[in-house]
C-alpha cells in the first residue's frame, strides 16, 4: 500500500549511490524483498517506474528478488518455510523457532555507465 | 559498465530516525508504545479508557495518527492527557519525520509512557519503525477470527495483543480461542489480554500490566 513512498526512498538511495560512483545513467537496479515485507513486486515496480522520471535512473530496469519466508529451530538448527503458519519445528517439534529470512527490504547493487 | 555493490536497507532513512528517537526516549526515561489496528478496532477507545484509569498515575502524552481530522486527538486531550495530532493527508502509516515534528510540539520533561495510535491500517504501519518500545496490537471481534492468520506481520511484532469488543461475541460467529491459537503460534511470548471498552472487562488486568511494565 505503501509501495509509493518505498520506491521514493529506494530512488534517492540509488541516486546517492550514483553520485557517489561519478556514473551518469543508472541501467539496473536490484533490490532485495522478503516476502513477509508488506511489499508488492508489481506496485513497486509502477512507483519506481514513476520517480524515476528525470533522473539519471530515468531508464533502470528495476529487478526484484523475492526472499521467501523461511525460520531455524534453535533446538536442532534445522531451517524450515515460514510463509504458512509454523507452530513447531517439523523435524524436532520444537516451539523454539526463529524467522532467519523473509523481512529483507534493500538494494543489493546497481549497474551503471 | 559498473556494477556498484550497495547493501542498503531502502528504509534507512526511516531506521535512522526511529534509532534516534529510541535513544532520546531512553535517555530521558520515557516508555513508548506503538498502537496498530485496522481502522474502528478500538485504538481511541482504548487509550480513552486506558487513561481515565490510570487516573494521573503516570505521566503521559499521545501522539494520533490520523488520515485526516483532529477528532481522535480531542477525544484524547478531553482525558486530560496532552495530545498531538499528526495528519497524514492520505498516507497509510506513520514515519519517522512525522513523529520527529509531533515531538517538537510536546514537552518530554518528566514523561513516563508516551502512546502512538498510528493510522487505522493492520498492514502498512508494521514496516515503519516509529522508535518505540512495543508494539500493541488492537484487534477486534467484530473483524473475524481468521486476521491473525492473514495479517501475521503485525500479530508477529507486537509484544502485546488487546482483543477488544469481547461484548460482542454473543451476536456473532468468533472463536476467541482461534485468535488465542493463531497468535501463540505466531509470538509465543506475546502477551494477550480479552477486552471491552464498552462493558470494562479485562481493562484493570491491561491497566495493571501496563503500569507495572511502565514502572519496571
Ligand atoms: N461494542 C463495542 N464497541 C466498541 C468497543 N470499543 C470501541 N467500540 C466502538 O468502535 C468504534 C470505533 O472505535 P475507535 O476507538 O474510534 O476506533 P479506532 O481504532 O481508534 O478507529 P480509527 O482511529 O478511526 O482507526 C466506536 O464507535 C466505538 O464506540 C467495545 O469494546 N465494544
Ligand atoms: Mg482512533
Ligand atoms: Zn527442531
Amino acid at each position: 500500500m505503501h509501495e509509493l513512498s518505498i520506491a521514493q526512498s529506494l530512488l534517492g538511495i540509488v541516486l546517492q549511490e550514483a553520485s557517489r560512483h561519478g556514473v551518469s545513467r543508472v541501467t539496473k537496479v536490484a533490490v532485495k524483498i522478503g516476502a513477509l515485507a508488506s511489499v508488492v513486486p508489481s506496485s513497486l515496480t509502477f512507483s519506481f517506474d514513476l520517480v524515476k522520471e528525470g533522473t539519471v535512473a530515468a531508464e533502470a530496469v528495476l529487478e526484484i528478488e523475492q526472499v521467501p519466508a523461511m525460520g531455524v529451530c534453535h533446538a536442532c538448527a534445522a531451517e524450515m518455510d515460514m510463509s504458512g503458519l509454523v507452530a513447531a519445528c517439523p523435524a524436532c517439534g520444537s516451539k523454539d523457532i526463529e524467522l532467519s529470512s523473509g523481512q529483507e527490504l534493500y538494494v543489493d547493487h546497481i549497474e551503471a555507465e | 559498465m559498473a556494477d556498484i555493490e550497495v547493501g542498503r536497507n531502502i528504509l534507512e532513512a526511516n531506521q535512522s530516525m526511529a534509532d534516534q528517537f529510541r535513544q532520546r526516549f531512553a535517555a530521558q526515561g520515557i516508555k513508548v508504545l506503538n498502537l496498530i489496528s485496522s481502522p474502528g478496532a478500538g485504538k481511541t477507545s482504548v487509550l480513552e479508557k486506558t487513561l481515565t484509569r490510570l487516573g494521573g498515575r503516570l505521566n503521559c502524552a499521545v501522539i494520533e495518527g490520523d488520515i485526516q481530522t483532529d477528532e481522535d486527538a480531542q477525544r484524547v486531550a478531553a482525558c486530560g492527557v496532552p495530545a498531538v495530532q499528526i495528519q497524514t493527508q492520505g498516507a497509510c502509516h506513520l514515519d519517522g519525520p512525522m513523529i520527529g515534528e509531533a515531538l517538537e510540539a510536546l514537552d518530554l520533561e518528566g514523561l513516563e509512557l508516551l502512546i502512538i495510535e498510528n493510522v487505522g491500517n493492520l498492514v502498512c504501519p508494521v514496516d515503519f519503525d516509529l522508535g518505540e518500545d512495543m508494539k500493541v496490537a488492537v484487534l477486534s471481534v467484530t473483524e473475524g477470527d481468521d486476521k491473525p492468520a492473514k495479517y501475521p506481520a503485525l500479530f508477529r511484532a507486537a509484544g502485546v495483543l488487546l482483543v477488544n469488543k469481547i461484548d460482542l461475541l454473543p451476536y456473532i460467529d468468533c472463536d476467541l480461542e482461534r485468535i488465542h491459537d493463531t497468535c501463540r503460534t505466531l509470538n509465543p511470548q506475546q502477551k494477550v489480554f480479552d477486552i471491552s471498552c464498552r462493558t470494562g472487562e479485562g481493562l484493570k488486568e491491561w491497566v495493571a500490566w501496563l503500569e507495572s511494565w511502565v514502572k519496571g
